[in-house]
């Protein structure tokens, strides 16, 4: 958990203690955070794709989403979010905000495309299983 | 935004000690402090602006600058000569009063 407050230098304390509440989640310098993860891993498909997005989304050609406004979403989340989705989920998540943001595509499509993904998926499993 | 002052390698930096909303590129736990400049980065657009899809084409210097981590965190239990090096926009800073020692 990053629950504790990072310690400041005692000449700044007292006011900086006022502006605690002014600190956004993402902006954590300093804070208890435990110890990195070093272990390498493999990509799942979805995160290359999700990465593939994006890369389509910025090139030079379309220019329609910049990598300040994918961190902008990101850090929008807020903390819940934040700390629980993966890497790639938090991708995600941002570059579906700023496309509605920009009109690309609509909640209605997007919810309704979701669920019926996950039908399929859900079909396929099922399917999987009878076999 | 303007390109702003220029600071070169040596120079004795304040970061602004503000706390607007919104997309900020400068390190909450580094505001109030003074550090000194140890690399010019280079000219590139302002990310503050960026991420709202606004780009006017106006550039901010990019500096390096080297905080003593004792002047960060009070209980800071390394050496005393540990530094920590960022990287931030000259619209963050502004020229520090050096202390009479």
């Amino acid at each position: 958990m990053l629950a504790a407050p990072p310690s400041l230098s005692h000449t700044r304390r007292m006011s900086v203690d006022k502006e605690a509440h002014m600190r956004r989640h993402h902006d954590m310098g300093g804070l208890e955070a435990g110890p990195v993860e070093r272990r390498e891993h493999d990509y799942a498909p979805w995160e290359k794709r999700v990465d593939a997005i994006m890369r389509l989304l910025s090139d030079p050609k379309r220019r329609i989403l910049r990598v300040d406004e994918l961190r902008r979403g990101i850090e929008a989340l807020g903390p819940g979010a934040y700390d629980e989705l993966s890497y790639y989920e938090r991708w995600i998540a941002s570059i579906a905000d700023n496309l509605i943001e920009k009109g690309v595509i609509t909640i209605d499509e997007l919810g309704r495309r979701m669920a019926e993904i996950e039908a399929r998926h859900e079909a396929e499993r099922a399917k999987g299983r009878a076999e | 935004m303007s390109v702003g002052k220029r600071f070169p390698v040596g120079a004795r930096v304040r970061i602004r000690r503000a706390f607007p909303p919104g997309h900020v590129r400068a390190p909450w736990y580094l505001r109030g402090l003074t550090g000194e400049v140890c690399h010019v980065v280079g000219e590139f657009r302002n990310p503050e602006e960026l991420a709202y899809g606004r780009n006017d084409g106006a550039k901010l210097t990019l500096y390096r600058v080297r905080f003593r981590q004792t002047d960060i965190w009070p209980d800071y239990a390394g050496p005393a000569h540990d530094t920590l090096e960022v990287e931030i926009y000259g619209n963050w800073m502004e020229p520090a009063e050096e202390k009479a020692a």
